[in-house]
């Protein structure tokens, strides 16, 4: 592995003094599953390595079921499926987190760490999008909030300016009568990356029979994952019904723009955009009959 | 030669001390190092399991850590499992099922069992092959490897 500084970082004033000083040159490092690899297999040149793991504001992990979920940018997949009140609020993100990696993977990686890398295939990114997470960004100028829709730029490319790091992400405390479901497309039982990804996040009315509101999120069809805004808005005040999840599903597949590759063909994935979309929807309305 | 850090780490119960280059993985500090070769390299990419160590109480692929990284940790490896006279429960089991074939998976797997009995003493068979998920053998010998942990688990 080529050679680089490793600096601990105590403060986030701390560690983006250093980001706006090297650079390009200099990296975040959080969980490390997917940063270490990189350097390693020489994908990435990286001089400087600030681990952010003393951090305070990138370790809290803080539900309220008013405010809703701070998830600092370096918690841990393990530390979020532990506590019941999380899975119960934010279920489609705790799907993600269960499947990424094995259970050494889901020890150090951190959801903050997967946005960040912005892979296409990213498992959490489709999820945060879909419960309206926001990314709090910290950089030499202060701070800022950007929808995670918007984060992402393009594979391994974020919407970062020079010396800007991700502190944590706030998402809304979920509204009465709704869920969320993530799952992904793979050959295998465990252990792969997405060959198409789909979260949703779906809101009942009282007789948990009209759709409130939805929002659709894919993950593997494009160059970064994608906010289906049209599939999600035509569902709105929309009775839950076979029809209505096809026309949501048949609207996800319109924006899916995938490539083929090793994992699939554009042909196998956009077909998966329509099979995983109705299973996403049809998870979250089954979830939300399920709750007591 | 790049510049060496020095790290203060709890390896199996006891202190130690050692210099590293950042771009040391934990693994290969452990092997190089300080000649604790129970952990193997398999992939070097967190895909086979065979690093797993447990690292303050949780399961991690040591080739995924930097050795630096573990400055004031605690690091558990498959060389602290045994007793000087008696082998770890776990190791009885994967030695009584034939849990293993060429070996070089067994302390990885047997790392993520003790991980998993550590905070399940109960899995059932379904938990214990999604923990496991992580560990490959490439001998195929998964069935008798989830027999072992069950053994061992039902054995504490």
């Amino acid at each position: 592995m080529r050679d680089f500084a490793y600096i601990t970082a105590n403060t986030v004033s701390e560690a983006v003094t250093l980001l706006d000083e090297k650079g390009q040159s200099a990296r975040i490092l959080a969980g490390g599953t997917d940063l270490i690899v990189q350097v390693r297999e020489a994908r990435r040149d990286v001089d400087w390595m600030i681990d952010i793991k003393s951090i305070p504001e990138v370790n809290v992990l803080d539900y309220n079921a008013d405010t809703g979920l701070t998830l600092g940018a370096a918690v841990e997949c393990y530390k979020i499926y532990a506590v019941d009140e999380i899975c119960d609020a934010y279920p489609g993100l705790v799907d993600a987190t269960k499947i990424i990696g094995g259970t050494a993977i889901q020890g150090r990686a951190a959801v903050g760490g997967n946005l960040c890398n912005a892979s296409p295939a990213a498992d959490c990114i489709p999820p945060l999008i879909v419960l309206n997470a926001s990314c709090v960004i910290a950089g030499p100028n202060g701070a800022r909030e950007l929808p995670v829709e918007q984060f992402c730029t393009g594979p391994g490319q974020t919407a970062f300016d020079n010396g800007e790091m991700l502190v944590s992400l706030k998402i809304p405390a979920p509204a009465n009568n709704s869920s969320s479901f993530y799952l992904r497309f793979i050959p295998r039982n465990e252990m792969d990356i997405a060959v198409v990804g789909a979260g949703a996040s779906v809101t009942l009315d009282d007789a948990k029979q009209t759709i409130v509101s939805a929002r659709i999120a894919l993950g593997a069809v494009a160059p970064t994952p994608l906010f289906a805004e049209e599939a999600s808005a035509l569902l709105a005040g929309r009775e839950v019904s076979d029809a209505a999840i096809d026309e949501a599903a048949q609207a996800a597949q319109s924006i899916a723009r995938p490539i083929s590759d090793m994992r699939g063909t554009a042909e196998q994935r956009t077909h998966l955009v329509g099979v995983l979309t109705r299973r996403a929807l049809n998870g979250a309305i089954q979830r939300i009959r399920d709750a007591a | 030669m790049a510049r060496k850090s020095h790290v203060q780490t709890t390896i199996n119960g006891e202190t130690v001390e050692f210099l590293c280059e950042s771009r040391q993985s934990l693994l290969e500090v452990l092997r190089d190092e300080l000649h604790l070769t129970g952990a193997k390299e398999g992939c070097n990419n967190g895909n086979c399991g065979a690093c797993s160590v447990i690292l303050d109480g949780r399961l991690v692929n040591s080739c995924l850590v930097l050795g630096v990284e573990t400055e004031g940790k605690s690091v558990e490896t498959i060389e602290g499992l045994a007793e000087p006279d008696k082998l770890h429960p776990i190791q009885d089991a994967f030695l009584e099922n034939a849990a293993l074939q060429c070996g070089i998976c067994t302390p990885g797997f047997i790392m993520s069992a003790k991980a998993l009995l550590d905070q399940n003493p109960n899995p059932t068979e379904h938990e214990i092959r999604y923990w496991l998920a992580g560990n490959l053998c490439r001998c195929t010998g998964y069935d008798k490897i989830v027999r072992a942990v069950l053994d061992a688990a039902a054995a504490k």
